[in-house]
């Protein structure tokens, strides 16, 4: 009982083109950088706007994360998704506002401390009305595409009008703690502090992200479902459940989203995470549906981009990142890296 | 003979707008394996799906082990000890041979002993065991999901035409493992059109035709008798 001598696959040659293949999305962050540095001339300029990029771009994929996996699994289309960036970023700021003892102070364990407590008071808002929104909004419009986009973008005009009811119509200005002010001067380019603290932070949150993805059985049901959802059900594992899992973990990174982006632009209203979720659909989108890798690189492109065009040519900075999705959707229809789906 | 361990009666089962099932009577006996036969497009792959759940039968009932399953969702009836190969082979394709076995063994880590004979009946899934399941070549995705079946044990096998498209040496390792598992004393219920295959394996057979069971009784029976078999399935299935 063996395989027959001819049938063993070329499997080397092939994953040799494949790898290539799947590469060559990681390959595009380091073209732009450097696509910028020749068109930007000023090191440090160039050097400010990609630590920026970058900020912004891991921002983004916070954001992002959670809504590529919900779509993957589930083929659920939430446009809500922007409202848990805003309600993430009022509860956060107004947990803030309220350890105005530690953030004023000029400690780093104290800043840190409140900054932390900030972020899980979001995330647990953010979570939970993310398990409610599934269950009232969502769950009756499962595989209805078009009820999806009506009942989720009311989900968020009602939530958006429920943050201006609590916490007023106007928008929130608000600094950074003592220590997260200021910059840091390298090669003569001056780096927000908060900027490189949002880097490492989504970095290491995308690697974390990663490892529970590759070495957990939950990581491998997520990925399986989004390929299969059938067949991770015949085998036993109640998808659903782990839907909700998702849709509830990604609500609760959408809050850490809001909180970190307003901690950057340093002031926030209702509606920005409906602003943010032009920038988070083209990174699903062109990222490849279900994808969280392709999600991560989509980002870095479209913060990058966007600061870049913003310092050389302002007008265009949007029309940059719909030109950058038009481009990518030419080259690869399904995204850069396309979760290969049974059917 | 005990009770048998999956009986369908009168099972109606839509797809869309279209009634594809059309009143399914089958008694799949505990131990040995029963074949399910028909020309193309005549429900067979329906009917597996109707009894693991990705269809809901619209009407009639579903009794496995004696436990009504017929409203159940697929996760517990999977749960209950059916194991299922979709036609398609429902490869996960960007997980790693190792990680959709390790995904198959829902109910616990995958035993060393079993692994053993998993990987004597399909070799090439050691040598690939790290390997994307996408890389694989048709017939040892084929071997794959024959694999994640036996990575643990079930009650109930369904198998959907395991030997579909593959080259003739593929065919016997494939049967090789098939009777290997009847031998341990599992109950299969198989849809198989290659004939050959289906004579050395059956015990039992149930023909169906449009959307219903036609015919029962044993493989040997129906094997000997070539004129039902051109009655039944329209074609003298000897050429195979
Ligand atoms: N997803 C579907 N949508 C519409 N019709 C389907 C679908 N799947 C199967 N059918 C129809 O149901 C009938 C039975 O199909 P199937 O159970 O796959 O047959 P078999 O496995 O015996 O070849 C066929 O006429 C087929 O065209
Ligand atoms: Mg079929």
């Amino acid at each position: 009982m063996t395989a027959a001598p001819g049938h063993a696959p070329k499997i080397s040659a092939l994953s040799m083109t494949q790898s290539i293949g799947k590469m060559m999305p990681l390959l595009l962050v380091p073209i732009l950088v450097v696509l910028g540095f020749l068109s930007i001339g000023s090191t440090s300029s160039w050097l400010t706007l990609t630590v920026s990029g970058l900020a912004m771009g891991m921002m983004i994929f916070i954001m992002a994360s959670g809504l590529t996996l919900v779509f993957g699994l589930m083929d659920v289309i939430n446009f809500g998704h922007g409202a848990f960036i805003s309600v993430g970023a009022y509860v956060g700021i107004s947990a803030l506002l309220a350890l105005e003892g530690w953030t004023g102070a000029p400690s780093l364990v104290l800043n840190v401390a409140a900054v932390l407590a900030a972020v899980v008071a979001a995330m647990c808002v953010t979570g939970l009305l993310g398990w409610g929104f599934e269950r009232v909004i969502v769950r009756p419009v499962y595989g209805a595409h078009l009820k999806q986009i009506l009942v989720t973008v009311g989900g968020l005009i009602v939530i958006e009008q429920l943050i201006q009811v609590v916490w007023g119509p106007d928008e929130i200005f608000l600094t950074r703690p003592e220590m997260l002010k200021g910059a840091v001067t390298f090669a003569g380019a001056a780096i927000e502090k908060y900027r490189l603290l949002a880097v490492v932070f989504g970095l290491a949150l995308f690697v974390a992200m990663r490892l529970v993805l590759k070495r957990t059985k939950i990581g491998l049901i997520v990925r399986a479902g989004v390929q299969n959802g059938e067949m991770v059900e015949a085998l036993g594992y109640r998808l659903k459940l782990v839907f909700i899992g998702v849709f509830v973990a990604g609500s609760a990174l959408a809050g850490l989203g809001g909180v970190m982006w307003g901690l950057y632009q340093e002031v926030i209203t209702a509606g920005m995470g409906e602003e943010m979720m032009i920038l988070v659909f083209i990174v699903v989108i062109i990222g490849g549906l279900g994808s969280v890798e392709g999600a991560f690189i989509g980002a870095l492109l479209v913060g990058l981009l966007q600061n870049y065009v913003a310092f050389l040519e302002p007008k265009l900075a949007l029309i940059s990142n719909i030109a950058l999705m038009t481009a990518i959707l030419m080259w690869r229809p399904q995204g850069m890296m396309p979760v290969v789906k049974a059917k | 003979m005990s009770d048998p361990i999956l009986e369908l009666s009168g099972v109606h089962t839509d797809i869309a707008q279209y009634h594809i099932l059309q009143g399914v009577d089958l008694v799949v006996p505990r131990g040995g394996v029963t074949m399910l036969l028909g020309r193309n497009g005549v429900g067979k792959t329906t009917t597996l799906r109707t009894i693991i759940g990705h269809w809901q039968a619209k009407s009639g009932s579903l009794r496995f082990n004696g436990t009504h399953i017929t409203a159940m969702p697929t996760p517990a009836r999977a749960r209950l000890g059916i194991g299922f190969v979709p036609e398609d082979m429902g490869i996960f394709s960007d997980l790693t041979v190792e990680e959709n076995m390790v995904l198959a063994a829902a109910s616990g880590p995958l035993e060393q002993a079993r692994l053993e004979w998993i990987f004597s009946a399909f070799p090439p899934l050691r040598t690939f065991w790290k390997s994307e399941a996408g890389n694989l070549s048709g017939g040892q995705k084929q071997m794959l999901s024959i694999a994640r079946v036996m990575a643990e044990e079930r009650q109930l096998y369904l198998i959907d035409e395991p030997t579909k498209g593959l080259a003739p040496a593929i065919v016997s390792t494939m049967a090789g493992a098939l009777r290997d598992l009847k031998t341990r004393g599992a109950s299969i219920l198989l849809v198989e059109q290659n004939f050959a295959v289906a004579k050395a394996l059956g015990d039992t057979a149930a023909v169906m035709d449009d959307g219903r069971i036609v015919w029962a009784g044993t493989m040997a029976e129906l094997a000997g008798d070539a004129a039902l078999q051109e009655r039944l399935m329209g074609l003298s299935m000897e050429a195979h």
